[in-house]
């Protein structure tokens, strides 16, 4: 029975696999695309990186906008705001209030503010891209870009902390009192890994993985969708309803996956912030 | 017989053990988030008030515990082949 079982699994897995005409599974080549512009010298421009210009071209209109209308408004003194100020204030207000002042207090919250924002931002509008018709690809897919903002994010910890304390900075990150002394070169170590190099690795790690792991999910759905429907033919043609039932569900869960990594990462680099900003106790 | 049969399919099998070797690192992420996300949710039920807070440090206890998956899913790109 197991045996009529496996050759009966065997013939429901080998068309989808190794059909007539071939579903081609998405691989990790989706994310390097041919270069459309400059191809060959170090300044090629492909898929992604159009997408990436187009989202900070977008991004710097809007917050300019935005940066006008909240100037007008407070020079006119007109404090019933537009539907585009209010958006702006909620979104920037989010920023603000539920992640840089909850962490490091007003004082410190606003003095990070500036680089807070912009992280969130563009986490944001490089996330989103990853589920918007005819872009489809997230500018954050590939380790550059969130390898960039979680550079920023480490050396303004860092920055943050020496200001603060000086060397005592290093001490208090590296050699945390209360650790009896035969613990002190493990602590040290595990410290040293963690704070200085683990730290802006899973950072942009993070961002990037949940960003290749979402697309190639999405590919993997629509391409089977489109496998089922126009290559394969009888009890198959149902399956694809399921597969792009399962990619719709996964476009949404994209678009939580977008918010949600732009918040942890600019909650993490204010966590970081607060921890390099903390007095030893 | 019948276990033959499974013995030979298992044999030959092809593809990559990194699939499996995910899959392995996938259980220990998911039983630490599960862990997480699960004593928020008791804490929220005692204490609801302190809901906003529990949920900011429950997103930072997930980060680091999916940051371990994650690093799982990048390594066949930096080591593999």
């Amino acid at each position: 029975m197991l045996a009529n079982a496996l050759s009966l699994l065997n013939a429901v897995v080998t068309p989808v696999v190794t059909g007539d005409s071939g579903f081609v599974s998405p691989s990790i080549d989706e994310f390097y695309p041919e270069a459309i512009l400059f191809g060959g010298t170090p300044f090629a421009l492909n898929r992604i990186m159009m997408i990436r210009i187009l989202v900070l071209v977008l991004l710097s209109v809007l917050v300019l906008a935005w940066a006008r209308t909240f100037a007008k408004a407070y020079a006119t003194k007109n404090y019933v705001p537009s539907r585009f100020q209010m958006m702006g204030e909620i979104a920037v207000g989010f920023v603000r209030k539920s992640i840089a002042h909850d962490q490091l207090g007003e004082k410190d919250g606003d003095r990070f503010l500036p680089l807070l924002t912009t992280i969130f931002f563009i986490v944001l509008g490089m996330n989103i891209t990853g589920i918007i018709p005819t872009l489809n690809i997230a500018g954050s897919s590939l380790i550059g870009l969130p390898l960039v903002l979680a550079l920023g994010a480490y050396v303004t910890f860092i920055y943050a902390g020496f200001k603060k304390h000086g060397f005592g900075f290093l001490k208090t990150a590296l050699l945390p009192s209360g650790v009896p002394t035969v613990f002190l070169p493990l602590v040290f170590l595990i410290e040293l890994l963690s704070t200085f190099i683990l730290r802006p690795v899973t950072l942009a790690l993070r961002l990037t993985m949940n960003m290749v792991a979402g697309h190639l999910l999405l590919v993997l759905c629509f391409a089977a969708t489109q496998y089922f429907f126009f290559e394969s033919s009888g009890i198959f043609k149902v399956m694809g309803v399921g597969t792009f039932t399962f990619g719709f569900v996964f476009t949404l869960f994209e678009i939580l996956v977008a918010f949600l990594q732009a918040y942890v990462f600019t909650l993490l680099t204010t966590v970081y912030i607060q921890l390099a900003l903390a007095d030893d106790h | 017989m019948h276990l033959e049969t499974v013995a030979a399919a298992a044999v030959g099998m092809t593809g990559s053990l990194g699939n499996v070797g995910y899959g392995l690192a996938a259980i220990g992420a998911g039983i630490g988030i599960g862990l997480v996300v699960s004593k928020t949710i008791e804490s929220i039920a005692r204490q609801p008030e302190l809901a906003s807070r529990l949920q900011v440090t429950m997103w930072i206890g997930i980060a680091f515990t999916e940051a371990l998956a994650l690093i799982a899913l990048a390594t066949p790109f930096i080591f593999g082949k």
